[in-house]
């Protein structure tokens, strides 16, 4: 079995990126003008590398294939940014953050990535701050922190409730700035479809215009891949509609390894689908776990009666109600990691007790945090003998201001008023770990290919904490890749403009029109969408948030089964040289068939639990941990990168062991 | 619930459109208003026609994508949402729904109910950064206090999400409303003052050559804009051009 | 500078710079026309001054005919280049959902006033010019009328029916012009005074009030001719 080299520097962890960056080969500015890289996504990662690159020097060209970079799915993300910038002085260090996210990801990550994403943490901030992100500030007028998931410093940066949002703008603002320069091509409404490789390297992309259907070719020096996760896999999740993976599959199945792709995050404080015409879910901010108890019904007669209406959940007494998550983890309660959150609701509505008509959800409820700060603002406002409703207002007030944006989005979307009865909460596919393995230089397996952000699996491990994306995908566009990639390009100052021509075009141009000619030929009776939706359950069901050796085997075959029939039955209205949303989803569909497959394989392989990814066979048998995830460090610390060899149940697992020379391992308990 | 929608349908950009009737049944009051036009088009896909194409993503409300002009109004009936977000409970059984793309001589429709929306890309273009390289070699963060106050009217100009629909509505399809957040974001910030002059100068230039219309006060896009952007930052973006002109 | 004025907002400003003007010889006008209720001599002596006044006859009257103009061709000039901004219009438009009548129809009430005021050019500003700057009477007398004529040439217009009716017509819409103008030329001018509650009521009382009051002129002098 070969090993893969992720080439990461010697010496001490903390000079590793210094030192690298000291001795790697630059390229002259005078010779960047003639070279071309293309940037695939124009999300946070994406974004940022396009404008870094092109301030460089270098040409880019950029490719989305919404309407414009700014509409990228980074800009939904909602908490916040981690910087290890110790602003508080509550003793933060590089070290700590570097620390928090190792453990934070199960110790499956990759000790000097994850060092290097928290050395450049703090230059992120600066950075969007002189780019005039408008950061939340304090009353003197400097920067407002937050603590966030479970960390014990307030290192989280933010901007209101929309602190994607307004990072994306600032790496679109960096890409405006170039594109009016001349320096970034911006391809909006383009869709990459297929790598280009020429004498082992990638030296370009297949790509079709969305407006009028034209297949064109876009040659380079190097292609980046930044084009987020692969969460839609599941159909529904928290990923934009047009979220997907095909530039990640289509580079892994031209030579580009893919790692971890098991790990998914599983948020917990979701909005719960109403009805099999869901579209997506949407994510809650998991601040309210702070204040909200989550419970189900004790009595399986109660909840019929809820669901058909017999009964209102304010009906049922204390005695009545099953406060899981304090009743398993009496120390951590309503509290616990996201993983153990998820997997603890779904336990609970697996046995029945769900409480809404698709059985999956259950109530996250502030009655009795109202009271309680309704208590204490009587008692501040010395108001004697006051009333329950008196008391009640009181603490809705206080609630209010602390929630107020989520509740009022809960009841837009629920129609229900979450301050008179409780919430509903119920997980949803959120992020994904796992994705193209990349080096130390974010370089995939195909020389000149590279790979950042959500796309790639490097930092995150088995579980990525909180605030801890958006500062991915920065590090890796704004300070990492341009380096990195400097001197892999500083051999290339002599090859001059790659033509387009050539017979590797030809072909790559060939097999994609082939694909979409195919779609719209084919007289099939399913749309795209049932295959979709078919593929999403079986992974929900199969490969969710707990997983077995069967149910993973079955998943495989399934899977298998659906891509079958959707190259026999899939129907594609519609015209290849137009505007055709059916189209393109076809082919990400087609993807997500193969994608899917190789998930399971992976499931199947780890037999471990660690961070997202939880092995009903293991688990602790016995003890206080009786029931929770067992991690297996002898056997399972390593990276599974796996390389592409027609069907996907065929792909052949590469390990990359992993070493942990600053942080000691350690299982994780919250009982 | 059934519902009629007369929906427009345009081919190419090339081709003249019409309203067409479509009839969907069985809508749950629970759906988004998009979930329930994924139906109509599950249901023309499964009859071989061509599905309603329109623009959307990230179906929470922050992209900025979708962009439907319903029964009158960009994003529909309800207030402070974008039409994902928008729920069929607003409606009624029996309900006719007119859907109608964005219209504007600066927002050309591509197919059915997709806009082309480059003109806010090419305004931006014009001057909506700030000239500072993305080496990280740039001061402290922390170097340069801004008043709370500040900072938070800046943010409330930059939640807007580029979706157009100050335009659709105006009568005028004035962008003043979207330029004047981008203006108005930089404008009060520090960092952004340095250019300030330029900045408005040139976005400004830029929104008259891209044909949006003049700003008649109506104050109709502060009420139909899902992020609530609000009028007072046209009245800056006006100061800050006279500012730039004096 | 000129740059400015050919941008979309430095037009507005324009238009808004003359709106603050006219508003302003509004109240002036009204200050003087509502002497005629209460007195004739007075009316008729401050009528003259006006009238004969060189600084005001050969400085402000150019101004304020410069303005009247600016106003009206710059309002149409940008109709025109929103119509061409709009594109194609809505097969359903719900307006009243986020914007108020006034606001929608400043072209169409501009339009009354226009009417409105090319009658009262040929009602007055015609036959003042023509005794004055054509036949060279600057007296301000006329033959049968004892003392100055102002007087006796305003209520006498007021004899007809329709001319009265035209009259509260055309400030009926001059109000709803108001109404929406007043503030709408703060908010171009980047002051955002107009979007607060003060400015808000002044400009509401100074709509009503002096269209009201123009009314109420035209009126008295009608019901005094009809009734006697």
């Amino acid at each position: 079995m070969a090993t893969l080299d992720s080439k990461v520097p010697k010496g001490p962890i903390k000079d590793k990126w210094t030192d690298y960056k000291n001795k790697i080969n630059l390229v002259n500015p005078a010779n960047k003008r003639h070279i071309d890289v293309i940037v695939v996504g124009t999300g946070l990662a994406g974004g940022s590398a396009a404008a870094t690159l092109a301030e460089l020097g270098y040409n880019v060209k950029a490719f989305a294939y919404q309407d414009s970079p700014r509409r990228a799915h980074s800009i939904a993300a909602q908490g916040g940014i981690n910087a290890a910038k110790n602003y508080q002085g509550d003793g933060d260090s590089t070290y700590r953050l570097f620390y928090d996210t190792v453990k934070g990801g199960d110790y499956r990550s990759r000790e000097a990535n994850v060092y290097r994403l928290a050395e450049v943490s703090a230059n992120i901030i600066d950075q969007c701050v002189a780019q005039g992100v408008p950061f939340a500030r304090d009353y003197g007028g400097l920067l407002d922190n937050r603590s966030f998931g479970g960390v014990l410093v307030s290192r989280t940066f933010y901007a209101k409730g929309q602190t994607g949002q307004q990072l994306l703008l600032g790496a679109y603002s960096a890409m405006n700035r170039q594109i009016a320069r001349g320096k970034i091509e911006m391809f909006n409404r383009h869709e990459m479809l297929d790598v280009v490789i020429v004498d082992g390297k990638a030296r370009g992309i297949i790509a079709r215009n969305l407006i009028t259907g034209e297949i064109e070719r876009h040659s380079a020096h190097a292609v980046v891949v930044g084009s987020g996760g692969y969460g839609n896999v599941y159909f529904l999740s928290t990923n934009a509609m047009g979220s997907n993976a095909t530039a990640a599959w289509k580079i892994h199945k031209k030579g580009a390894y893919f790692a971890n792709p098991c790990y998914t995050q599983i948020h917990p404080t979701c909005i719960p689908r109403s009805g099999d015409y869901q579209s997506k879910l949407t994510l809650m901010s998991e601040s309210l776990r702070n204040d909200g108890r989550i419970w189900v019904p004790k009595n399986i007669e109660d909840v019929t009666a809820i669901r058909e209406g017999r009964k209102k959940p304010t009906d049922l007494s204390e005695d009545e109600r099953d406060y899981y998550l304090e009743r398993r983890y009496p120390a951590f309660g309503n509290l616990v990691p996201r993983d153990v959150a998820s997997r603890a609701a779904k336990e609970r509505c697996d046995a029945g007790y769900g409480v809404n008509a698709t059985g999956e959800a259950v109530y996250l409820d502030f009655a009795s945090a109202i009271t309680r700060y309704g208590k204490e603002q009587a008692k501040i406002h010395n108001i004697e003998n006051a009333s329950k409703e008196k008391i009640y207002e009181l603490g809705q007030a206080i609630v209010e201001a602390k929630y107020g944006n989520l509740f009022q989005m809960y009841e837009k979307i629920v129609d229900q008023n979450p301050y008179k009865t409780p919430m509903m909460i119920y997980p949803a596919v959120h992020y994904t770990m796992g994705g193209v393995w990349v080096d130390y230089n974010l370089m995939t397996t195909i020389p000149g290919c590279y790979c950042i952000g959500e796309a790639n699996f490097s930092d995150h491990g088995a579980n990525r904490l909180g605030a801890s994306a958006l500062m991915q995908g920065l590090a890796d566009g704004y300070f990492v890749l341009p380096y990195t990639i400097g001197d892999y390009l500083s051999d290339d100052i002599r090859t001059g403009e790659i033509p387009t021509d050539t017979k590797e075009f030809d072909e790559a141009e060939k097999e994609v029109t082939d694909r979409i000619n195919f779609f719209v030929n084919n007289k099939g009776t399913k749309s795209v969408d049932y295959f979709h939706k078919k593929l999403g359950k079986v992974m929900w069901n199969k490969a969710g948030m707990s997983r077995n050796a069967k149910g993973l085997e079955e998943a495989m075959s399934e899977i298998k089964a659906i891509r079958e029939e959707f190259w026999k039955e899939v129907s594609v209205p519609g015209s290849s040289n137009e505007m055709n949303p059916e189209l393109e989803k076809a082919g990400r569909v087609a993807d997500f068939l193969e994608l899917g497959e190789l998930f399971a394989k992976d499931a199947l392989m780890r037999e471990e639990s660690c961070g997202g990814h939880f092995r009903e066979e293991s688990a602790e048998e016995s003890g206080p941990q009786k029931g929770e995830a067992k991690r297996n460090d002898k056997d399972f610390a390593f990276v599974a990168a796996w390389e592409y060899k027609g069907e996907p149940a065929d792909a052949v697992l590469h390990k990359e062991e992993l070493e942990f020379k600053d942080i000691e391992l350690k299982q994780r308990s919250y009982k | 619930m059934n519902l009629t929608l007369k929906i427009w349908r345009q081919k190419d950009s090339k081709t003249k459109g019409q309203m067409v009737d479509y009839k969907v049944t069985d809508i749950s009051e629970h759906m988004s208003f998009l979930e329930m036009m994924d139906v109509l088009n599950e249901q023309l896909v499964n009859s071989g026609e061509e599905p309603v194409a329109f623009d959307h993503d990230c179906r929470e409300g922050i992209c900025g994508m979708c962009s439907m002009y319903i029964n009158g109004e960009a994003h529909g009936p309800d207030r402070g949402i974008t039409t994902c977000q928008l729920h069929m409970r607003m409606f009624k059984d029996g309900d006719t729904i007119t859907i109608e793309p964005f219209r504007a001589a600066a927002f050309p429709v591509i197919k059915d109910l997709v806009v082309d929306r480059m003109a806010f890309e090419r305004i931006q273009q014009a001057g909506g950064y700030i000239s500072v390289n993305t080496s990280g070699n740039t001061q402290d963060a922390n170097s340069i206090p801004i008043s709370k106050h500040a900072a938070d009217e800046a943010m409330d100009a930059a939640t807007c999400i580029g979706c157009g629909a100050c335009v659709a509505t105006c009568k005028n399809s004035s962008a003043m409303l979207f330029v004047g957040a981008k203006v108005s974001q930089y404008a009060l910030l520090p960092q952004g003052q340095v250019e300030a002059a330029d900045r408005v100068q040139n976005m400004v230039a830029q929104m008259d050559l891209e044909g949006f219309g003049n700003c008649t006060n109506t104050g109709a896009c502060e009420v139909e804009c899902p992020k609530g952007i609000s009028l007072e930052n046209i009245a800056r973006m006006n100061r800050e051009l006279m500012k730039a002109n004096l | 500078m000129s740059g400015f004025f050919k941008s979309s907002i430095g037009r507005k400003v324009a238009m808004a710079l003359s709106a603050f003007f006219l508003m302003f010889f509004l109240l002036q006008h009204f200050a003087i026309n509502i002497l005629s209720v209460f007195s004739a001599d007075a009316f008729n002596e401050v009528s003259h001054f006006m009238g004969t006044n060189p600084l005001i006859q050969y400085a402000l009257q150019p101004v304020l005919i410069f303005g009247v103009v600016f106003h009206f061709v710059m309002g149409f000039v940008l109709e025109l280049k929103n119509k061409k901004a709009q594109g194609m219009s809505y097969a359903k438009n719900n307006g009243a959902a986020n914007s108020s009548w006034m606001s929608r129809n400043m072209i169409w009430s501009g339009v009354a006033i226009l009417a409105f005021i090319i009658l009262h050019f040929i009602d007055f500003w015609f036959p003042e010019i023509n005794t004055k700057f054509i036949q060279g009477d600057w007296s301000g007398t006329m033959e049968g009328v004892e003392g100055f004529r102002y007087h006796e040439e305003l209520t006498h217009k007021f004899h007809s029916h329709i001319r009265t009716i035209a009259y509260v017509v055309a400030f009926i819409f001059l109000m709803l012009h108001l109404l929406h103008g007043f503030t709408s030329a703060f908010q171009s001018m980047g002051s955002t005074a107009g979007r607060k509650k003060t400015l808000q009521n002044i400009g509401k009382a100074y709509s009503i009030i002096i269209p009201l009051g123009f009314i109420f002129i035209a009126l008295y002098h009608h019901l005094k001719y009809v009734l006697s």
